[in-house]
């Protein structure tokens, strides 16, 4: 066991876990954040996808040992004070989620886009979310929802 | 991409000025209502089933056969046993009572090959996947470990995998049967007195007409939901608790009884949030009897959840048909008569409805054409692959790919457009009613409308003379115009219909609304969402029916304890069925209040009439609301005598028919002769779904059903090799489209309402799917007519196109051939269109 300290969503946690444990197990089974979610095994699918240190990354990739020190950004953490992330918004409001279960890695996926590109073009947003599955909406809502928050961030 | 940056400027625009969204506008009925459920889904308070946490739950891990076929020779499960956390390591003769059977629920004939299908395997695998041991253990990561320990000695089988090899029955699924052959079934228009012979037909064509025979590919696909398949049993307590990732958690519950021997009242089914199904969860499954036995023996909760790898091998895979056409026409495009003949591969067992889907195709493929005979044969077979069932369309698309497709063979034998033969054939607006050549009635359309605002949207006449101008200037770069008018039957559906077909359960849907005496309104639904938004949908139906805001409605399903009748949702049936039965019980609350709402206002009930959640008295303006009486019966003081203080009410409704949505889809590709790459340019669809409740969430259905059929006509295939493996067993290897393969569409609706429910809706879950796959493919075909090529199996990889246009050009047809399989070796090729008999190439 190898002792971790990580700050998620802004509160600070020390755990002793098995080397080999993948950031996702950690924040699902161990902390219990369980907005994010798992889709897939082979890194291909996204649904996990979160931020560490503000930029986003597959928790499915990631082991939780390489987040010791580091802060973790959930799903659960992107509302401040009962208020929606642009984010979040523009996904509600666009329709940009059927089933919902890939939204939470795409919400932190495209959060991250934006930090890159606050203005992307269509291409630029698929092109960006690439590494990001869903079966539900066939995208055209999502790249709507990314352009709106473009827009809003403006 | 189709959407210009200033489009798209506009598009955020309209969504940060809030504009086109809520209004708070009665009547409800039509508002683009943002969902209900997006709240939780978008802030990650979402409860999958595998978020649930039990005390002392344990976890489960499978032991899966790598094997296709092969006799089981010994289990050695004593490592596994004695590592460290593990609690029970069991397999099938730990189970001598059994653990419950995986039904096949629509037998389509009496003497249909069913093989037994039993949730664990203790003598002879007959798939790769199948489990034949299960590993409880502390936690997920410690029941996986020792699932590796389990030591299992196989003696490997002779398999078959495909259907055509099936037919030969050398070699035997299920050696025990005798036969590959599962069922054969058939609809003929002469026996069944609804249109002529079409021997009779196809005879007369070939002397003085036009015959067309085609053979077509419907590859095997993977559902692919993007949750994986979860399961928590909870056996302590008085009633057992099966939280399941399902589509229809009353079957589920239904099943569980009738072939456990559990009594039914002590079990409760939850599908608590469902991450997508699209037909993959409609099955009840091996998974969840394992779970559901292990938790029993041990007494405490146990969750299985499985990985994508074990979820794209041992969920049930959809399609797998071979097709084989025979069209008869006059010369000048008139068809006359249409012969089809499919053989659809079940895997390794029926599934629950996994016979009947082929069938379905029966009703669809003379689609909204006028044909005067018709003869549909279909013949199943057993195979030691994946288990087939339903999927998006469920063989609906299947049929509508084969017609669309041979509609544009015609087009270019008669030398017209694929749209003008299309107007020939199709039914025209005024003849609805209308009873086709199969024997449905369809109640409601207007193709003429939807194809003439799909070619105002698309650009028509422009595109085809751009298509005109590069095929003069021998551009590499080709452009094909893909035309698909489709329409399903979708409604399931009406119960004796279903009975005739042996169907095993009717078709009806439930409903109960309770008003609570504080004014907020509970609808409780048999239907079983896992993406489509009832929860807003239902709510925007009450909302109008009753008179009270949107915002006070909650709709409750998804567990048989609250939703205690139902049956689930799947084919498009939710809202046609569903919805209806929402509005007749509300129907009935209105109906109940009304006399208490007389007493209250000392009126006769014969003078009140209910408006905006009012009762009042006729030229007065005196009223009280239908809240109001909800709070009176609450108190019972003061109430009519002879009456029971209450006014909820439950309803349960039966479709008369189907419903038959319809539209016209069009879409450009780009064809690149030199590297076979293909690229969608534009994608337009006009859609006649009959009356609808949201416009949002109609357009996001519509979205993701063009992806999933245009992905059946690109990029996805399950493939298997020659040891019944499944090859495409990752996401890596199976290819679901992403972001940056897709566009943006363009969707419109037309309306005809259906005359089978009061809401006048048909159905939207299935139709991007089922009109998308022809439209791409003819696309593609149109393309590369000039060429010779008249086929292109899919899924049309830039490999399979590029194949196609080497051969073509080399003029030796050998491997545009390879493109398709036969359904008989001496079937006429394909590639060669000489030897089908008529000269096809424009």
């Amino acid at each position: 066991m190898t002792r971790i300290t990580v700050t998620v969503d802004g509160s600070t946690f020390t755990d002793d876990v098995e080397p080999r444990t993948l950031l996702v197990h950690y924040l699902r089974e161990t902390l219990g954040k369980t907005g994010t979610v798992i889709g897939c095994d082979t890194s291909n699918c996204g649904a996990c996808t979160v931020h560490l240190d503000g930029r986003s990354v597959k928790s499915c990739n990631v082991l939780a040992v390489q987040a010791d020190g580091h802060e973790v950004t959930t799903i659960e953490g992107l509302a401040q004070d009962g208020e929606l992330h642009p984010m979040q918004r523009a996904f509600h409001e666009c329709h940009a989620l059927q089933c919902g279960y890939c939204t939470p890695g795409m919400i932190m996926q495209a959060i991250d886009i934006l930090q890159d590109n606050p203005d992307p073009s269509e291409d630029e947003i698929r092109a960006g979310l690439e590494g990001n599955l869903c079966r539900c909406t066939g995208y055209h809502n999502i790249v709507k929802a990314v352009a709106a928050a473009a827009k809003a961030g403006e | 991409m189709s959407v210009s940056p200033d489009a798209l400027a506009e598009i955020a625009e309209e969504v940060v000025d809030g504009a086109p969204q809520d209004d708070g506008a009665r009547p409800e009925i039509g508002n683009r209502r943002l969902r209900k459920e997006d709240q939780r889904l978008i802030t990650g308070r979402t409860r999958w089933t595998d978020n649930i946490i039990l005390p002392g739950m344990l976890h489960l891990a499978m032991v899966r056969s790598p094997h296709a076929h092969a006799k089981i020779v010994s289990i050695d499960t004593d490592a596994a046993k004695a590592a460290t956390n593990v609690l029970g390591v069991f397999t099938a003769a730990d189970f001598p009572e059994g653990m419950g059977a995986c039904a096949n629920a629509w037998p389509i004939t009496p003497e249909q090959v069913t093989p037994d299908h039993l949730p664990m395997i203790g003598d002879r695998v007959a798939c790769a996947g199948e489990i034949v041991a299960a590993v409880v253990a502390r936690s997920a990561a410690a029941a996986r470990d020792a699932a590796e320990l389990v030591d299992v000695e196989y003696d490997e089988l002779p398999a078959v995998f495909d259907a055509l090899e099936a037919m030969k029955d050398e070699v035997l699924a299920h050696p025990d049967k005798g036969t590959n052959k599962s069922a054969f079934w058939q609809l003929d228009s002469a026996s069944a007195g609804t249109g002529g012979d079409v021997e009779e037909a196809i005879a007369k064509a070939r002397e003085d007409g036009i015959v067309i025979e085609r053979e077509y590919r419907q590859q095997r696909l993977i559902p692919a939901f993007m949750e994986p398949r979860s399961t928590v049993v909870d056996p302590t307590g008085e009633q057992i608790t099966v939280w399941s990732a399902t589509q229809v958690p009353h079957i589920l519950r239904f099943l569980i009884a009738a072939t456990t021997g559990i009594q039914e009242s002590k079990v409760r089914v939850i599908a608590p949030d469902v991450g997508g199904g699209f037909g993959g969860k409609l099955q009840t499954t091996p998974e969840e009897f394992i779970t559901l036995a292990v938790a029993r023996r041990l007494g405490k909760p146990v969750k299985y959840t499985e990985t994508r790898s074990e979820s794209l091998v041992s969920a049930h895979h959809g399609r797998d048909q071979y097709q084989k056409l025979t069209l008869s026409a006059t010369t000048d495009g008139t068809v006359t008569g249409l012969k089809v003949d499919l053989l659809a591969n079940l895997g390794a067992y029926v599934a629950v409805v996994g016979g009947g889907v082929p069938v379905l195709g029966a009703w669809m493929f003379n689609a909204i054409y006028k044909f005067p005979a018709y003869q549909f044969n279909c013949q199943t077979v057993l195979t030691n692959t994946t288990w087939v069932d339903a999927y998006r369309g469920a063989g609906r698309p299947e049929a509508t790919f084969g017609i669309e497709r041979m509609m544009d063979e015609l087009a270019a034998e008669v030398g017209v457009d694929p749209l003008e033969i299309r107007e020939k054939n199709w039914i025209k607006h005024e003849e609805f009613p209308f009873t086709s050549v199969a024997g449905m009635t369809y109640d409601s359309g207007n193709y003429e409308a939807a194809t003439a605002r799909a070619k105002e949207l698309f650009g028509y006449d422009e595109l085809r003379a751009e298509q005109a101008r590069r095929r003069e200037s021998k551009d590499p770069v080709q452009l094909g115009i893909g035309v698909s008018t489709f329409t399903e039957m979708c409604g399931l559906a009406p119960s004796r219909v279903l009975g005739s077909l042996s169907y095993g359960a009717g078709g009806w849907e439930n409903a109960a609304i309770r008003m609570l005496p504080t004014g907020k309104v509970e609808v409780i639904t048999g239907t079983s969402p896992h993406g489509q938004g009832h929860e807003t949908a239902w709510s925007q139906i009450v909302a109008d029916r009753l008179g009270v805001p949107f915002e006070d409605v909650e709709v409750l399903h998804g567990d048989t304890q609250v939703a205690y009748k139902g049956l689930d949702t799947y084919g498009s049936r939710s809202l046609v069925v569903g919805g209806e039965a929402v509005v007749r019980a509300a129907d009935k609350v209105i109906e109940k209040a009304k006399a208490f709402a007389a007493h209250l206002l000392e009126a006769n009930p014969d003078d009140l009439e209910f408006a905006g959640g009012r009762y009042t008295v006729k030229g007065t303006d005196q009223g009280v609301g239908i809240t109001d009486v909800a709070l009176a019966t609450f108190a019972s003081h003061n109430y009519p005598e002879g009456m029971e203080p209450g006014i909820d009410a439950e309803a349960t409704f039966d479709p008369d028919n189907f419903s038959f949505p319809h539209g016209t889809h069009l879409c450009a590709m780009e064809v690149d002769t030199e590297t076979g790459e293909t690229r969608m340019r534009k994608y337009v669809c006009v859609d006649d779904i009959g009356n609808v409740i949201n416009p949002l969430i109609v357009e996001g259905q519509v979205h993701g059903g063009l992806v999933q059929g245009i992905a059946q006509a690109l990029w996805e295939e399950a493939i298997f090799d020659d040891n019944g493996t499944l090859v495409t067993g990752s996401f890596v290897d199976y290819t679901l489209p992403t972001a940056a393969d897709t566009i943006s569409f363009v969707t419109e609706n037309t309306t005809s309402p259906s005359t089978s429910n009061t809401l006048g809706t048909k159905g939207v879950g299935e139709a991007g799917t089922i009109a998308s796959t022809p439209a791409v493919v003819n696309a593609i075909v149109d393309a590369l007519r000039p060429l010779g090529i008249h086929d292109i199996r899919m899924p049309c990889t830039p490999e399979r196109v590029w194949r196609a246009i080497q051969s073509a050009g080399s003029h030796d047809g050998e491997t545009a051939a390879e493109a398709q399989r036969h359904f008989h070796q001496d079937a006429p090729s394909n590639a060669d269109p000489g030897a089908t008999g008529e000269g096809s190439a424009q």
